[in-house]
């Protein structure tokens, strides 16, 4: 087995008992993504300089005795939404294609002080606002599970970075799914924790209340170790949780106590893919085998999360996407006076789907329209919040399927905003609500596509969805975690 | 009830100062009519007495002491300005005329 198909966890091992150096780990993940990538176009920088820096500084600590970090010399890819200093972050906007952040994120901050090298930042649909990659302003990324299909979006290079096994970890950022449905598409553990459990201080916002940064991962083991590094209180960012922070890696160990588990009905509804539903309940029925106490729930709002995410999300995107003015940073289009300037800056470094939700999103809070638009979504956004504290009085955990399909063919939906929205259906009250939620991978379908079911949790309690992951894991019939890339002019990878 | 979108998407391009080109216009009017059809279902619900949510676990609103704290130097703010004139960034006359009438 090659260094760049090991887990991140094999990885650290094999770090900590010297039987590899952080550089030759390094190396391997990039000669898996000069292989690679040409085909996936995961990433929209490549950092092998820094990589490379990173490891052999932390391998000459290593040689010292110095105490290192868990993960210190594995390296990580991150979203490129994410602030490194003096790296180039585009958010894959042309509208920031030559920012240069003057400070690092607090996430990043944390990466380098673990000691974790940096392969690069990944591509993502535009501010993050999509769900399959296509809205880069750059270039789409292929699913390597089948190239015609898309990865899934906003997070979809982080998520084809880590199945090809061009980098064993990434961070991507979750709004309203983007994190879980690119991880359930492309076959990988996708975390988005509990709102304020990792800051986002450095994040490019695109919607304040729903954003949250998380790991995706070969593993729950993974993933619990990266949310070591990066999850705590902030007080950078006003909105972090001043709560003590478990150890999730450590979390992972010891018997699941007694689970009562609701089947949320809404994830899997009527039209929703059969083999999707099936993978999902035979998950299901590996827990109720193994003494979880199963029943099926109805969340009487969840048909109307969509509704009010789609007023939230755009109306605090065109507020936060207001400091784009060519002014103090960012692309700048000219014009002899200020309005003009502002007006073409926007409409030339803007893409589409972004234009469509800063229109959206400024009508909803316009003069006239703020009470039955905006006001009323936020207070649906209650009521949904109060439908998942009720289920939390009757179950532990909340589960369905994470997406209603597996991947999509590129270009399916690239024309058709609300088909691409509905993509994310099962993903969105969870955001709303604030509460962890988690795409586990559920298996391989009849096309070879992967499968994933998600699963919810209450606030706080991301520890347990890491923790029943892990036991899935074990517990599951085996299927592949990784695809064997194949390419069109055939032969595989 | 559909509402027209396309009378309305000059007036909200204007307020978020976005330039949109007739084509890009035309596409956009029929898929935002689309996407409010399914967001206005949202005002079937009775939402008389609820809060709105402001924060979703209720967190206090957090302060800190009113004192200067360490910020970033001068020149890495100024770093990404696309068009600077010492320690300014420059924009293009905000009131026009105003020299000239003086």
């Amino acid at each position: 087995m090659e260094l760049y198909q090991k887990t991140a966890a094999n990885l650290s091992l094999m770090l900590q008992k010297k039987e590899v150096s952080s550089v030759e780990v390094v190396q391997s993940f990039l000669d898996r993504i000069e292989l690679v990538e040409p085909h996936v176009k995961a990433f929209i920088t490549h950092t092998p300089l820094i990589a490379l820096e990173t490891a052999s500084a932390v391998d000459k600590k290593r040689l010292l005795g110095e105490d290192l970090h868990p993960l210190a010399g594995v390296p990580i890819a991150i979203k490129d939404n994410l602030c490194t200093a003096g790296l180039r972050t585009t958010c894959a906007s042309r509208i920031l294609e030559n920012f240069i952040p003057p400070y690092d994120a607090t996430v990043v901050e944390a990466i380098k002080r673990a000691g974790m090298p940096l392969l690069g930042k990944t591509n993502m649909d535009e501010f993050a606002m999509g769900s399959s990659t296509e809205n880069s302003a750059f270039f789409s990324t292929a699913n390597p599970w089948n190239l015609d299909k898309v990865p899934g979006g906003s997070s979809g290079g982080s998520a084809a970075a880590v199945s090809t096994g061009m980098a064993p970890l990434a961070l991507g950022s979750d709004t309203g799914g983007s994190i879980r449905q690119p991880a359930s598409f492309c076959g990988l553990i996708g975390l988005r924790p509990t709102y304020g459990r990792v800051s986002r201080y450095g994040l490019i916002a695109f919607a304040s209340s729903l954003d949250q940064i998380g790991p995706l991962s070969l593993t729950a083991h993974d993933s619990a170790l990266l949310m070591d590094v990066v999850a705590g209180y902030d007080p950078l960012d006003s909105t972090s949780l001043p709560e003590a922070v478990p150890d999730y890696a450590a979390g992972l160990e010891g018997e699941i106590k007694k689970l009562r588990v609701g089947v949320i009905k809404q994830n899997l509804a009527d039209g929703f893919n059969p083999e999707v539903k099936a993978a999902v309940l035979k998950l299901v029925a590996l827990l109720g085998a193994n003494g979880a106490e199963i029943d099926e729930i109805s969340l009487p709002l969840a048909d109307y999360g969509l509704g009010a995410y789609y007023l939230i999300a755009p109306s605090e995107a065109s507020s936060n996407l207001g400091r784009y003015d060519g002014v103090r940073y960012g692309y700048n289009a000219g014009g002899d006076n200020i309005e003009v300037m502002f007006s073409r800056t926007r409409g030339e470094g803007f893409g589409p789907e972004v234009k469509r939700r800063i229109i959206i999103g400024t009508y909803a809070l316009s003069a006239g329209y703020y009470d039955a638009y905006y006001l009323q979504a936020m207070k649906v956004r209650t009521l949904i919040r109060r439908d998942y504290e009720a289920a939390f009085k009757k179950f532990d955990l909340l589960v369905g399927a994470t997406t209603p399909t597996p991947a999509f063919n590129i270009g399916e939906k690239a024309d058709d905003p609300l088909q691409m929205y509905l993509s994310d259906i099962c993903n969105i009250n969870d955001a709303l609500a604030g509460v962890p939620s988690l795409s586990v991978p559920s298996g391989i379908d009849s096309c070879g596509l992967p499968l994933g079911m998600q699963m919810t949790a209450p606030p706080s309690r991301e520890g347990l969805l890491l923790k029943i992951a892990g036991f899935l894991e074990q517990k599951r019939d085996p299927f592949p975690l990784r695809p064997r890339v194949k390419l069109s002019e055939g032969g595989e990878l | 009830m559909a509402v027209d979108f396309g009378k309305e998407v000059d007036h909200v391009a204007r307020l978020a100062r976005l330039t949109l080109e007739p084509e890009e216009k035309e596409r956009m009017t029929g898929q935002l009519s689309d996407i409010l059809d399914t967001a206005r279902r949202i005002q079937e619900l009775d939402t008389g007495g609820v809060e709105p949510t402001s924060h979703v676990l209720d967190l206090p609103v957090v302060l800190r002491e009113d004192e200067t704290r360490p910020s970033l130097p001068l020149n890495r703010v100024l770093q990404n300005a696309p068009r600077r004139q010492k320690n300014f960034f420059r924009v293009p006359s905000i009131i026009s005329n105003v020299q000239a009438e003086k």
